[in-house]
């Protein structure tokens, strides 16, 4: 049995823990976004749904120095931010959940939009007819109907961000116990003299760590499928 | 109950000017040939589609007025809707798809009625069943269902049997006669399909190329060959209304009384209500100038023709009225007796030197009569 070194369930639980908030922060917007693209037809659907997509393209540094010039302490916004609520992201754990959530968003999206993407717009107007307001058919029909494509999103988007290296490493640098998750520990002991052990450990916990979640995220939207057809 | 529809609006290929009336509760056929504007008209009055200009009511809820800026929400509108395709939630069992709307209706239908729905549909086994593992039939009968529970004060049928093969559409229609026989809700059955129409309707609208073009009583207006989608149809010709008196001890044939007159038909089986309606094609309707015998021909019928018209093309309709009296030909519109029609050659009718108020005689082989249409 491999132990682990405290530092290493450190990067561990934070890793999780910085994975975990992303994901449910984004979790709302993903689902609106994805209902917009999916269902609706307005100006300017296209660029959103660029916009989405871009940090799947983008070399996440791009996307840590992006941060970093809008959200920085002394950048507008996130001078801002630190004045009127004293959230501050930059050097912070929660900086790099910020990250994780901004660069696995197009997971979530895309996993939301597919469950969504076939859905007959008729139904709609049938609950329409039936005396369903918008807000009731959002709670009725579409969140029901995206609830495995919630699910198989967030899980995805979960295992994506715990191997968010670049954006995080721009960003909010690479401090331990506060932003140094598996991805920056592994980097970091490669770097060290006679880390190589260490590195090979924590990337086996990786692997296992990815390998949990596709497992979790197939159960999953099994379980849903079995259920819709029962 | 009355329902009043009103509509001018301007689609990319055509104008739709729509305006009838119901005045009673039952079927009315909204019939047309398919893209003639008969979906878009069903759309607005539902308040899915808002119209240029024009109004709508349901007894005096107004639902749509141009001129006042009065739109009502779908929601509000209280329209039950069943589709062609049956959206049907799939993620909802069968029982929360039905309550969907009851649920959402302050009005709701009293609990024995709610039963008495659920019953007469037969639906009762499928309540925890998904949509997906339904017949066309089931998910048919279910919209339905889920429509009538919502408590509505009309119901729109739009072709809710063209989605089904021919089995299923039997399956259906006994529910729609159910519907219109035991509820006192008005119902606008949209259909491209005569025998739907026949077998079905109480009245009927005739649409075309958007307009409107007649309505009236189902009878008067299926024996109408001057309205274009009517005419030389396939299948245009008369309903009539006959009471079942007898049978044969064999029970190969049924005898029935029509306007005083005795007709043989296919046997009908022993219906509790004896009062039937005939569908015969006015293309299965032979004309004599004197009885014809030794012919296999069940039903010669004693008859006075009462207007003949002449079309474009080799054919021409021949419309008769029941019975050879002096007066028949006078009384023929307003005395109530059954009319016929006859679509034959333009040669045959010059052959017979046929003309208005001649008495002749309507030859009809059993056979040919569709006798599967019950009614009240």
């Amino acid at each position: 049995m491999i132990s682990l070194t405290p530092a290493e369930i450190e990067a561990l639980l934070l890793s999780l823990r910085i994975s975990g908030v992303a994901v449910i922060c984004a979790l709302p917007f993903a689902i609106i976004t994805a209902t917009a693209l999916a269902l609706g037809r307005f100006p300017g659907r296209f660029i959103l749904d660029a916009l989405v997509h871009l940090p799947l393209i983008l070399p996440p540094v791009v996307m840590g120095y992006l941060l970093l010039i809008v959200m920085g302490t002394r950048a507008p916004l996130g001078a801002w931010l630190y004045e009127t609520f004293d959230i501050r992201f930059v050097f912070s754990w929660t900086g790099a959940a910020l990250a994780s959530a901004i660069v696995s968003f197009p997971f979530q999206v895309r996993a939301i939009r597919l469950s969504l993407e076939n859905v007959n717009l008729g139904l709609y107007q049938a609950a329409e007819t039936l005396g369903a307001g918008p807000i009731d058919r959002f709670f009725s029909l579409t969140l029901p109907m995206a609830l495995p494509g919630i699910i198989a999103g967030a899980i995805t988007a979960f295992a994506a961000s715990l191997g968010e290296f670049g954006a995080i490493i721009t960003f909010v640098s690479n401090i331990p116990g506060e932003t140094r998750t598996l991805p920056l520990a592994i980097y970091t002991a490669i770097q060290t003299p006679g880390g190589e052990l260490a590195a090979a450990r924590l990337a086996a916990l990786s692997i296992g760590l990815a390998f949990t979640g596709l497992l979790l995220s197939e159960l999953a939207l099994r379980r849903i499928r079995k259920r819709a057809t029962s | 109950m009355s329902i009043g529809v009103n509509l001018q609006h301007d689609l990319k290929s055509f104008r739709i000017s729509a305006e009838f009336n119901i005045a009673e509760p039952g079927i009315t056929a909204l019939f047309g040939p398919s893209g003639s504007g008969k979906t878009t008209l069903v759309n607005m009055i539902a308040g899915l589609m808002r119209p240029d200009q024009g109004h709508i009511q349901i007894n005096d809820h107004v639902l749509f007025d141009g001129a006042r800026g009065i739109n009502v929400p779908v929601r509000q509108r209280r329209v039950g809707c069943v589709f062609q395709d049956n959206r049907l939630f799939p993620h909802m069992t069968v029982r929360d798809n039905l309550f969907y709307g009851a649920r959402r209706n302050p009005h709701k239908l009293p609990e024995d009625e709610q039963q008495a729905v659920l019953e007469m549909l037969g639906i009762a086994p499928l309540l925890d069943r998904r949509p997906n593992l339904l017949s066309g039939g089931e998910k048919q009968r279910v919209t339905l269902g889920r429509a009538l529970l919502a408590n509505p004060d009309m119901l729109l049928l739009d072709e809710p049997l063209s989605a089904l093969d021919h089995p299923r559409k039997q399956e259906i229609l006994p529910y729609l006669e159910w519907l219109r026989d035991h509820r006192s809700i008005p119902i606008l059955y949209v259909t491209h399909a005569i025998d739907e129409v026949a077998r079905l309707a109480d009245h009927m609208v005739v649409i075309d190329q958007g307009k409107t073009l007649a309505s009236g009583s189902v009878f008067d207006m299926l024996g109408r060959t001057d309205l274009p989608p009517l005419a030389g149809r396939f299948d245009a010709g008369t309903v009539l209304r006959a009471r079942i008196v007898s049978r044969d001890p064999k029970a190969e044939v049924s005898f029935l009384e029509c306007g005083g007159q005795r007709l043989v038909v296919p046997y009908l089986g022993r219906p509790k209500n004896p009062v039937i309606r005939l569908h015969v094609r006015a293309r299965d309707v032979m004309i004599a100038r004197t009885p014809p015998h030794d012919i296999s021909a069940n039903n010669i019928i004693p008859v006075t023709i009462t207007k003949i018209s002449d079309e474009p093309g080799d054919a021409i309709d021949v419309t008769m009225c029941f019975g050879q009296d002096a007066d028949a030909a006078l009384l023929a519109d307003t005395s109530g007796r059954p009319k016929i029609h006859a679509r034959i050659t333009k040669w045959s009718g010059s052959r017979l030197k046929l003309h208005l108020h001649q008495k002749v005689f309507a030859v009809i082989k059993s056979v040919t009569v569709n006798g599967q249409l019950r009614d009240q």
